[in-house]
């Protein structure tokens, strides 16, 4: 009996203990998110304070110590992306600033480096166009444990914490979209019959090319008169446009207006619909996104009869953000890029200034 | 009628007429070919124009892969010729005289030929393995193309150089000229002289044709220069189609184009016995089969669903075993029947 107690004692004990540390476990765990929140105001005190500091620092020696901004660009791919390198070199030096340039040449790896090299630089501000959207969370993490604010441009990152950059600078593809249609819905507000249009859409499941058409249904639905009859990718390029042209052409005799989701496949168009013996601009009305050198030097020729501009030449906008950051400004989250449309005779005026 | 069925064309041939006949009564307007400013025009006449550079590059890839070997940097040559003979007229001076363009054209497929000598390097003289050699080239070709038209699309305004790519003759696209030429060159080289049995016995066995004789070496450098020179002359047809020339996208993933229209035409992927024919056949197949889902309004996100849906069936017809499988399975499906009536009657 006596043992039996002292056996019972024992385990009472243990369950005692048990209880103890379960509920010690709980308690950790209830309390677990209090540290992490701490953790994270601090965090966040932290990125707002290098801006406060930056401020005084900038504010007190203006002269003596330039801004300076490290830019880590995709690469040289294109025409657009070239003019972006450059307006963003020109405004740099006209603001002032020193501006340490990287070319990722189109690879990640080589982009998460030149941001690391930043940081151990302690530059004022890192701006970078990321080349895809994922994978960016551990070297934006490093950026702002560092201190230093980080402005996205042209291309937006898929990171949930969106403490982890301070803006995002670019284009806005469904406003891009519904420039588009809403000159459309302008030239056919009269219109007693069916506009049949047909749609080059840019490479399926990227972002320009759903923003674009999303942006553009969106505005047409207004007039039932206009119907999109055949939509197809063209891939952004101009042997697809072409090609897919050429089929629309053979399958449907009444096209009256061409959207297409950039200049390249607009031009490829523009072949296959003289190649059938149609005037464009004339016989089918075009419709195109980009406005680079090619495009506009067809629109002057009336052969595209609007372009919806998508403009690379974001470096004084971003310039602007930088000293927005620097002097501990709330900026928005995202910044849409300046950009305007250009019917034929305004792109035959813009032409001989335009820089890309 | 067997013997029909047995012909290695029999089923390529099926194919493209069933592609054709579901085209002629989605719309009957598939078929009709008017006359427009002294050249043919209609669907037909579009997919022959289209579909010129991919025949040229599979007509060299079935000499590759007949020779056991593959050449996956087939998309890269084409984007490297198109750029550099677009550089060369846009660098040039006197437009478009036509000694620039030939300068151009000369150029371009000079370099595919020295390309093509690499790859056959490559494989013959280094011994890689063809799908590694070439996919050196496959790679490093889209940085050459890009270097060569400094990451930039070269747009080119010489209606000489288009004439190439665009031109009529005779009503026919001129594209169709240059792939009849060369394949009726690739036709009497490889049939009506002993090089044909060279290229198809290197693929059986290149050790034992270079014990009896045959320098295996050089046969296999030869059909790579020679799928050089066809992909060379495929990207002056795409980049004189639209008169511009884009490193980044020219020629993309030509070469599974190739390969698969080289399977559909019946030459195996083990080298050995090939059909060129079959080739051209099997990219017309491909670029009808392209223009079909632009004519029928598919929707762009299923369209690769559709694509591979044909492909498959394509290759299952095809298949010998597939068709005996079927053969068989109808006939024991038939046997309990046919036994019941003959016990009734």
């Amino acid at each position: 009996m006596k043992m039996f107690g002292k056996k019972w004692g024992v385990l009472a004990a243990l369950i005692a203990l048990m209880l103890a540390v379960a509920a010690c476990g709980g308690k950790n765990e209830g309390a677990s998110p209090s540290p992490s929140e701490s953790s994270k105001a601090p965090a966040a005190s932290e990125s707002a304070k290098p801006s406060e500091s930056a401020k005084p620092s900038e504010s007190a020696k203006p002269a003596d110590k330039k801004v300076v901004l490290g830019f880590a660009q995709v690469g040289a791919e294109s025409a657009w992306r070239t003019a972006n390198t450059k307006s963003i070199q020109e405004s740099a030096a006209q603001a002032g600033f020193e501006l340490k340039f990287s070319d990722a040449q189109q690879k990640q790896e080589n982009q998460i480096k030149a941001i690391r090299s930043f940081i151990q630089q302690k530059v004022d501000v890192i701006a970078f166009s990321p080349v895809v959207e994922s994978g960016w969370d551990t070297v934006l993490k490093e950026a702002k444990d560092a201190g230093i604010p980080v402005i996205l441009t042209d291309r937006a990152v898929d990171s949930k914490d969106t403490s982890l950059y301070r803006t995002f600078l670019g284009s806005d593809f469904v406003e891009e979209g519904r420039k588009a249609g809403q000159w459309l819905v302008d030239q056919y507000k009269d219109a007693s019959e069916d506009v049949n249009i047909v749609e080059l859409q840019g490479t399926t499941g990227s972002a320009p090319a759903n923003d674009r058409m999303a942006g553009f249904q969106e505005v047409i639905k207004t007039n039932p008169h206009l119907k999109i009859i055949a939509s197809q990718t063209g891939e952004f390029t101009r042997a697809k446009g072409k090609e897919v042209m050429q089929a629309f052409l053979q399958a449907h005799k009444d096209i009256d207006v061409l959207y297409a989701h950039n200049d390249d496949m607009a031009l490829g168009a523009i072949q296959a619909i003289e190649a059938a013996g149609l005037k464009p601009g004339t016989d089918i009305k075009i419709i195109s996104v980009d406005a680079v050198k090619d495009g506009m030097q067809a629109a002057s020729e009336g052969k595209i009869n609007f372009i919806v501009e998508c403009n690379p030449l974001l470096g004084p906008q971003l310039m602007e953000a930088v000293n927005a950051v620097l002097e501990g400004k709330e900026i928005p989250q995202r910044i849409v890029t300046k950009e305007g449309t250009f019917t034929s005779e305004q792109a035959k005026e813009a032409l001989p200034t335009r820089q890309y | 009628m067997n013997r029909i069925l047995k012909h290695h064309l029999f089923w390529p041939i099926a194919v493209l007429a069933a592609l054709l006949l579901f085209n002629f009564l989605y719309s009957s307007d598939f078929f009709r070919i008017g006359m427009r400013g002294g050249r043919l025009f209609g669907s037909l006449i579009d997919i022959l124009n289209f579909g010129a550079p991919l025949i040229l590059v599979a007509i060299g890839m079935t000499l590759v892969i007949a020779a056991k070997g593959i050449d996956l940097s087939v998309g890269s040559v084409v984007a490297i010729s198109g750029a550099m003979a677009c550089l060369t007229i846009s660098k040039g001076t006197g437009g478009d005289s036509l000694a620039l363009v030939l300068t151009a054209a000369g150029a371009a497929l000079g370099l595919s030929l020295l390309l093509g000598l690499w790859n056959g390097f490559l494989v013959a003289g280094a011994g890689i393995q063809p799908i590694i050699a070439t996919l050196i080239l496959m790679v490093a070709g889209r940085g050459i193309a890009q270097l060569i038209t400094d990451g930039q699309i070269i747009t080119v305004n010489s209606p000489k150089y288009q004439y190439i790519g665009s031109g009529a003759l005779a009503g026919l696209p001129f594209s169709i000229f240059i792939v009849l030429a060369l394949f009726l060159l690739a036709s009497l080289l490889t049939r009506k002289t002993a090089l044909g049995l060279f290229i198809e016995s290197v693929g059986v066995s290149p050790r034992a044709s270079r014990l009896a004789g045959i320098r295996s070496g050089w046969v296999i450098a030869a059909v790579y220069v020679f799928c050089g020179f066809c992909a060379g002359i495929a990207g002056l047809i795409l980049s004189s189609n639209v008169a511009s020339a884009d490193g980044n996208n020219a020629g993309q993933w030509y070469e599974l184009d190739a390969i698969l229209a080289v399977v559909i035409g019946g030459t195996s992927l083990n080298g050995g016995r090939f059909y060129l024919t079959g080739t051209v056949i099997g990219a017309l197949i491909i670029q009808t089969l392209t223009t079909t889902i632009y004519m029928t309004g598919v929707p762009p996100t299923i369209t690769l669903v559709v694509k591979a849906f044909v492909v498959l069936a394509v290759c299952l017809i095809q298949s010998e075993t597939f068709r005996q499988a079927l053969v068989q399975r109808w006939k024991t499906r038939r046997y309990p029947a046919e036994r019941e009536v003959a016990r009734h009657v």
